[in-house]
């Protein structure tokens, strides 16, 4: 049984492929028209990845990529469709324009731009040290003497390997759960981990105050937009810019990650 | 299949490996002797205990045994802190041994004292010894000699369960082993290497244990 919807999900994701070889060839730079003409656009957005997107109670999709389509679709005066997304079928769905725009913690890399554009970047992702509000931490060497969690391996572990000082009592775990737990019950003081975990971390807890203290490393996120579809992506670009000016790109930052969304790049 | 094997970059790390067997060998240590003692604490009370010290003995006993020990170390580490208890992992893991040890050592050695010959016990009574004495001296150093063979293998057996203790950042062995394996990417060789590591730890353990055992806590 198992094997079966396998195997048939490889099949829809080798039709899938193939449309989307077929696709590009033919599409022709009426995205925004098509937008406009319908008064719809179709966004696809995650719901398996708090903060930036995830199921709430009421069974809505929310989170800062849910925010940032609501704010596209209005800034474009239309409708918004969200459609959810995971990670892996992502850009197959803008290939064969299903979706309009991706709006997923998509991150930029030469492989990804061969086969769709990206706008500017929209927020940011990042791996950081997080601790409460009560305690004073400026720097790299204000962790002297303190618990850091961290999930060996990670990538925030081999980060913070190189820019911790001696002397910081760095607590290396299992996985995400085991350091999440050492957090949240105190057995450390202070958690590297990266802006989704932390997220979630907060919103559960809000009891424990966290708040972003360093940061770690930075790779943002930027909206996917089909191939060649420059005028859409120029007009989603012309929003992100005035968001930007306007500070509701810091808001939404602000309001889900529990930092300013910062220097983004083009 | 080809495969290449590089120790080296595995074994260039040494002080995280020394350190590792250090802390796997401080917590068996110490876990061994605590538990020990607590295990003959515990048969005692299962056998000639009253009946409420009888019914929290074995109440004790047949939850430490019937619950996995990641769980109890998980329970220790992250639980009780919710009732304001905060532990190093390193005590906490020594904690969680203790209590596993101690469980098993109980029903271990509860079986080497109901072994005890009656006329024995009326022996040492007919010499006038008290009943702390006869325990001590009459019934506890066969007991242990009968069943020593078993304890030892739960001693190591619990010796190799600390590698577990890992997960709650002790940095014992396999600790060490996986941080070396996440660093460098040679898990291969890095768990060959904890493999062998525990292979001679346990081995020594036994012999050192077999030799302890009849010199010390019983006569030959």
């Amino acid at each position: 049984m198992q094997f079966n919807i396998l195997a048939k999900r490889r099949l829809t994701l080798a039709l899938l492929a193939g449309l989307a070889l077929t696709g590009t060839a033919v599409q022709a730079q009426t995205a925004l028209d098509d937008v406009l003409k319908a008064k719809v656009i179709k966004i696809a957005i995650p719901t398996d990845y708090p903060p930036y997107g995830f199921v709430g109670i009421d069974l809505k999709p929310q989170g800062l990529d849910i925010d940032m389509a609501n704010y596209i679709g209005q800034k474009l005066g239309v409708k918004v469709e969200l459609i959810p997304v995971i990670s892996a079928n992502r850009i197959p769905y803008l290939q064969t324009r299903k979706a309009d725009l991706v709006i997923s913690t998509l991150g930029k890399n030469p492989d990804r731009e061969k086969v769709i554009d990206f706008t500017a970047a929209y927020s940011p992702f990042f791996q950081a040290v997080f601790a409460s509000k009560s305690l004073s931490i400026k720097s790299f060497n204000d962790l002297v003497g303190k618990s850091v969690g961290v999930t060996r391996g990670a990538m925030e572990d081999q980060e913070l390997a190189k820019v911790v000082p001696a002397g910081v009592d760095v607590k290396r775990f299992e996985d995400n759960n085991a350091t999440i737990s050492s957090f949240i019950s105190g057995q450390v003081q202070v958690i590297a981990t990266g802006a989704s975990v932390a997220g979630t971390i907060m919103t559960k807890n809000p009891g424990l105050n966290t708040e972003y203290k360093l940061l770690l490393k930075d790779s943002p996120n930027f909206i996917g937009v089909g191939k060649g579809e420059d005028k859409l992506r120029l007009k989603v670009n012309e929003i992100i810019a005035q968001a930007r000016k306007a500070g509701d790109i810091d808001k939404m930052s602000q309001k889900w990650l529990g930092r300013s969304a910062g220097e983004l790049p083009l | 299949m080809r495969i290449e094997l590089d120790f080296l970059s595995v074994l260039t790390e040494w002080p995280l490996l020394v350190k590792g067997v250090a802390w796997t060998v401080g917590l068996t240590s110490v876990s061994t002797v605590l538990g020990l003692f607590l295990g003959v604490v515990l048969a005692w009370s299962r056998v000639h205990g009253n009946l409420p010290l009888r019914a929290l003995a074995g109440s004790y006993v047949e939850t430490i045994r019937n619950t996995p020990f990641i769980v109890q170390l998980f329970f220790i580490y992250f639980g009780l802190p919710a009732m304001g208890l905060r532990l190093a992992p390193e005590t906490a893991s020594i904690i969680a041994m203790v209590v596993n040890l101690s469980a098993y050592a109980t029903e271990i050695i509860r079986a080497g004292i109901e072994a005890t010959p009656k006329g024995q016990i009326e022996a040492g009574k007919s010499l006038a010894l008290s009943s702390g004495q006869i325990f001590t001296h009459v019934v506890l150093p066969p007991a242990l000699r009968k069943v020593w063979p078993a304890l030892v293998s739960q001693i190591i057996i619990v010796m190799l369960g600390s590698a577990v203790c890992g997960q709650i950042s002790t940095e014992e062995l396999s600790h060490a082993a996986n941080l070396i394996q996440s660093r460098n990417f040679r898990a291969f060789e890095a768990f060959i290497i904890a493999t062998l590591t525990y292979l001679s730890l346990s081995m020594a353990l036994r012999r050192l244990l077999n030799w302890i055992g009849p010199r010390f806590l019983f006569g030959r």
